[in-house]
């Protein structure tokens, strides 16, 4: 499913709402998990799961083509961690 | 450290798009019930700019009850990994830090 079948579907879900405002909800609604995120802000969503930040230590890195060591900084990395209900209901799907 | 909650989302939507309450809160329900009930269903899901929610199935392996230390086999699954996108990448890379870790 990409983000424009997510919006078709949250259209039909939604009937009281124009296409216009589903999709500028869609946008606002990652817009604002991006920005917490680039903050240092956690997301936790109940029953889905949450996000947080992982730190990567700095370290030295190569270029594959010429073989050259670069030196590459600390940086941060987004983690998802599923909820209990997406990780029962994703496993079930396993005995379908 | 604060954490974003479903709340303060659908605040956001009340407040910029002028969403009723109600609407705003079914809105932000209804977002990640649907991202949950394709991946329950076992079909991949990209949000572009954010990131891919991919699944990824898992062979029964041999483990170990940590407190008895007998072998227990744990069972094939089924999981749920984010990849983030570049652009989320980007943007939380800069992070400068809060000296945590």
């Amino acid at each position: 499913m990409t983000k424009s079948e997510l919006i078709e579907i949250l259209v039909d879900r939604h009937d009281q709402l124009s296409v216009k405002d589903i999709e500028l909800s869609v946008k606002t609604m990652l817009d604002h998990m991006t920005e917490s995120l680039s903050q240092g802000d956690r997301i936790e969503i109940r029953g889905f799961g949450s996000f947080s930040l992982h730190y990567r230590a700095p370290r030295t890195g190569r270029n594959p083509k010429t073989g050259e060591s670069v030196a590459l900084d600390a940086k941060y990395v987004p983690h998802f961690k599923p909820g209990k209900e997406l990780r029962e209901q994703v496993n079930d799907s396993i005995q379908k | 450290m604060s954490s974003l909650t479903k709340a303060e989302m659908a605040e956001r939507l009340n407040e910029e798009l002028g969403l009723n309450k109600r609407e705003a809160k079914e809105m932000v329900e209804s977002f990640f019930d649907e991202i949950r009930a394709c991946l329950a269903d076992n079909e991949q899901v990209k949000l572009s700019g954010f990131g891919n929610f991919d699944l990824r199935d898992k062979r029964q392996r041999p483990g170990r009850n940590p407190k008895t230390g007998e072998e227990v086999p744990i069972a094939a699954r089924r999981v749920v990994t984010f990849r983030p996108g570049q652009k989320l990448k980007d943007r939380v890379e800069t992070y400068a830090g809060d000296g945590a870790e």
